[in-house]
């Protein structure tokens, strides 16, 4: 096993060393794109092959693995220790397999970036972070990783840096993440002084000793509710829930990969990881639970009310992501730990499918806009410090015989108001970006479908249990759903179906994304049919014996010696109520998606047109993102920089530099006194001496 | 009046007081170099007397060492104040002062 979680853990980190190195100073390296490419995939297939042959063999019991000693101060003695149990183990899959089909994709997505080699070292350096977030087996190594993530999300945002809103939005995410990353070492250092001060012995924040009875029992209620408040926090940074979501639907200024990677399938789901890793300590903290439940509800709704509004494809999506966190919070917060990470795999499966089939859709797009631009139909468009303004005929930007567009600016290859009708260029794209967005609305029996209905039910059940405030959950949780149906049903119709709407469309065709990008594209519809599979509730195992009973649960839950633990009710919903509440959730699904066929799918943009005029002010509300970024813009980053640049830049000037100058310009002054004893004159220098000597023996002789 | 070793003592003490004396006050480094002769032999002085008085010739063989360095020291030194001269055509201390920070 020693050696096993090695060959789980190096691989990325040594490829993702060495194809830094080489790429950095070996410059003909570069071109190597499927040696690159194909070391970094390698360097993820390996991990996943690895993890599935233990998989197959661990039940129950969690096996630590330890290496060596990190830190060791006092009474703190942290090791790089690692645990294998099936939490950290599906995690590891999910990581690693959806992690490997998307290093497939990027080689083709890529292809000709003078950047290839850099990006494929931060994936495997961000897949390495990434499995030490989810095997580690004590909060300070789950915090590397943590910070990792954070970190490589910071250097992909920014990987086309040259453009200054991409850095900017690099920016932000780190700076946002930090703030829940602040509440984590927080909580970090509660729990610490909290267990040491009872104990004399070493303590390392490992799980082991964390979540056992003893320490729970005799930690406080009061420090276990601000310190799983204070991990929410962290999550809500990490998992872009309110209120430090900002960042995530700047992150889509990244490559798409990088979307479907870590802005989808990975990185953000750390925060539900980390409750579930933590579910024995959460379950004390009822008030923190109904707490993240409640703010997860909120952002689930609130993103969805945003995603209707959205133009551009891949900001459709990020909001997306944000409100099936928002689900998945609330899943962790009705206590249903182990759904929500079944919600996690599901998601993974098609949301990364969903972001891939843009990417695939944008890189359609930019040939069309080439072409295009080309033939003088639209503005050449330069990227920022290219040098092509004078190569520009008169003609090509003759404003006569350019198309205008109906956005202001160049030709934006990922907004939808200048695509639709892709179908019959991209068929693969189109039918697997349809099942991913028939999973996600949740109709059955694709994977969207098992794990939201389960989310649901969890709510209602913890509702039905004298928790009142859970029934608002779920009602908020059934008007998402059915937004969330709409809004992605909006997606592919304006896609994929009706009319082409782009500048010369009928000269002007795409084309289908080589296999490299198409491949994962199929395998990920794929799992997202057969994802939900791993979940079947209790109801329909009996109803349907030949469906498996949800395995998940049996994998996961402490009911079954999981590490998840679980909470227990009284008071079951009856079957026939349990019954209405699946129809329901097949109903609104279907409904959601009937509803964007018939608005989007028959009437195309005008659909968009009514909708505006439908919703009034609201419209405005939700398409201005509810104004956050200036509420945050206005209330804390403003006085910030105002703040420094008034008060603490003068001060740092006047006070601290004037006192550093100050000091020199005193010792200055004072050596400017005592040069005099320089004399030059050798019998002042004897004078001395003699002093000194006499001085020496009056010592000697009275002291 | 017994000549003890007191006597001789003291007058050591004051020829090695007037020689240190001289190496601070005079401006003449020939004058300088006189008055560390002067303490040269004030220091022969003691060693001679203690010698007498203790009976161990140790002393007295010190005296030659000391005599044989100070002949050297001297014409050491009087071949430095003759390459000062030359350099700056004087040998008042006062004005040589390179060394002055």
């Amino acid at each position: 096993m020693h050696s096993l979680v090695q060959l789980i853990l190096l691989p990325p980190l040594f490829v993702a060393a060495f194809n830094g190195m080489m790429g950095l100073f070996a410059p003909g390296y570069r071109k190597n794109e499927w040696l690159i490419g194909g070391l970094a995939t390698a360097a993820v297939v390996v991990p996943f092959a690895v993890t599935v042959s233990i998989f197959l063999g661990v039940h129950g019991e969690a096996e630590v693995v330890r290496y060596f000693t990190w830190m060791a101060a006092g009474q703190l003695e942290v090791d790089f220790a690692y645990r294998i149990d099936p939490l950290s183990l599906l995690m590891t899959l999910i990581v690693t397999g959806v992690g490997a089909l998307i290093h497939l994709y990027s080689i083709g997505y890529m292809h000709e970036d003078p950047g290839f080699w850099r990006f494929f070292a931060y994936l495997n350096l961000f897949i390495f972070a990434m499995l030490n977030l989810v095997l580690a087996e004590n909060l300070p190594v789950l915090f590397l990783g943590w910070e990792g993530v954070g970190l490589c999300s910071y250097l992909l945002i920014g990987f086309w840096y040259a453009d200054l809103k991409n850095s900017a939005a690099a920016n932000k995410a780190f700076i946002v993440n930090r703030i829940g990353d602040f509440a984590f070492l927080l909580a970090m250092f509660i729990l610490f002084a909290a267990v040491t001060g009872r104990t004399d012995g070493a303590f390392g924040l490992d799980f082991t000793t964390l979540l056992s009875a003893d320490t729970l029992g005799a930690l406080g209620s009061g420090t276990i509710l601000a310190v799983v408040l204070l991990f929410f926090v962290g999550a809500t940074g990490k998992s872009a829930q309110i209120p430090l979501f900002v960042w995530l639907p700047d992150a889509m200024a990244g490559p798409t990969p990088v979307s479907a990677l870590i802005h989808a399938a990975t990185m953000v789901t750390s925060g539900l990881y980390l409750l579930a890793r933590l579910s024995p300590m959460v379950l004390e903290a009822p008030g923190a639970m109904a707490v993240i439940a409640v703010v997860g509800a909120l952002t689930a709704i609130m993103a969805a009310t945003i995603a209707i509004t959205q133009n551009d494809i891949k900001k459709v999506l990020a909001y997306s992501t944000v409100s099936q966190l928002g689900f998945m919070f609330m899943a962790a917060g009705v206590g249903a730990f182990f759904v929500s990470i079944f919600h996690v795999m599901t998601h993974a499966f098609f949301k990364a499918c969903l972001f891939l089939g843009s990417g695939s859709v944008i890189h359609a797009m930019h040939h069309v806009e080439h072409e295009l631009a080309h033939k003088g139909r639209i503005p050449h468009h330069h990227k920022p410090g290219s040098d092509q303004a004078h190569l520009d005929s008169e003609a090509t930007q003759d404003p006569l015989r350019t198309d205008p567009l109906p956005y202001d600016g160049p030709f934006d290859a990922q907004d939808m108001r200048t695509m639709g009708g892709l179908r019959k260029y991209m068929p693969t794209t189109a039918l697997t970006f349809l099942v991913a967005t028939l999973a996600i609305a949740g109709i059955p029996p694709l994977a969207g479908f098992f794990s939201k209905d389960e989310i649901l039910f969890m709510a209602f059940q913890h509702g039905y249990n004298d928790h009142a405030w859970a029934y608002l959950v779920w009602g908020i949780g059934i008007v998402t759903a059915i937004l969330t149906a709409v809004y992605m049903g909006r997606a592919y119709f304006l896609t994929f179906e009706g009319r082409e709407r782009w500048p010369d469309a009928f000269d002007t065709k795409p084309h289908e994304s080589p296999w490299t990008m198409t491949l994962p594209l199929v395998v990920l519809a794929v799992l997202s049919v057969v994802g939900g599979f791993f979940g079947v509730p209790a109801l329909l195992h009996e109803a349907l014996p030949f469906l498996p009973e949800s395995w998940i649960h049996h994998w996961l839950g402490a009911d079954y010696g999981g590490p998840v633990a679980e909470p227990h009710y009284e008071r079951h919903v009856p079957h026939a109520t349990e019954w209405m509440l699946l129809g329901l959730g097949a109903a609104i699904a279907v409904a959601g998606v009937f509803i964007a066929w018939t608005q989007w799918g028959r009437r195309g943009l005008d659909a968009d047109r009514a909708l505006s005029r439908r919703l009034g002010l609201f419209f405005g509300l939700f398409s201005r993102k509810y104004f956050v970024d200036e509420i945050y813009d206005g209330a804390v980053v403003r006085p910030v920089v105002e703040g420094s640049r008034n008060v603490l830049a003068p001060f740092d000037q006047k006070n601290v530099d004037g006192a550093v100058n100050g000091v020199a310009r005193m010792m200055r002054g004072l050596a400017g006194r005592l040069r005099v004893v320089q004399t030059g004159v050798v019998q002042n220098y004897a004078l001395a001496l003699v002093l000194g000597v006499v001085v020496v023996v009056a010592l000697m002789l009275f002291v | 009046m017994e000549l003890t070793l007191n006597w001789y003592l003291s007058l050591s003490a004051v020829l090695f007081t007037i020689g240190v004396l001289g190496v601070l006050l005079r401006r003449n480094a020939i004058v300088i170099l006189l008055a560390v002769e002067l303490m040269l032999n004030a220091v022969n002085l003691t060693l001679v007397a203690l010698s007498q008085s203790f009976g161990d010739v140790d002393g007295q063989i010190l005296v030659f060492f000391v005599m044989s360095v100070a002949a050297a020291e001297a014409a050491v030194g009087l071949a430095i104040v003759i390459a000062i001269y030359r350099n700056k055509l004087t040998v008042n201390v006062d004005e040589i002062n390179l060394f002055r920070g």
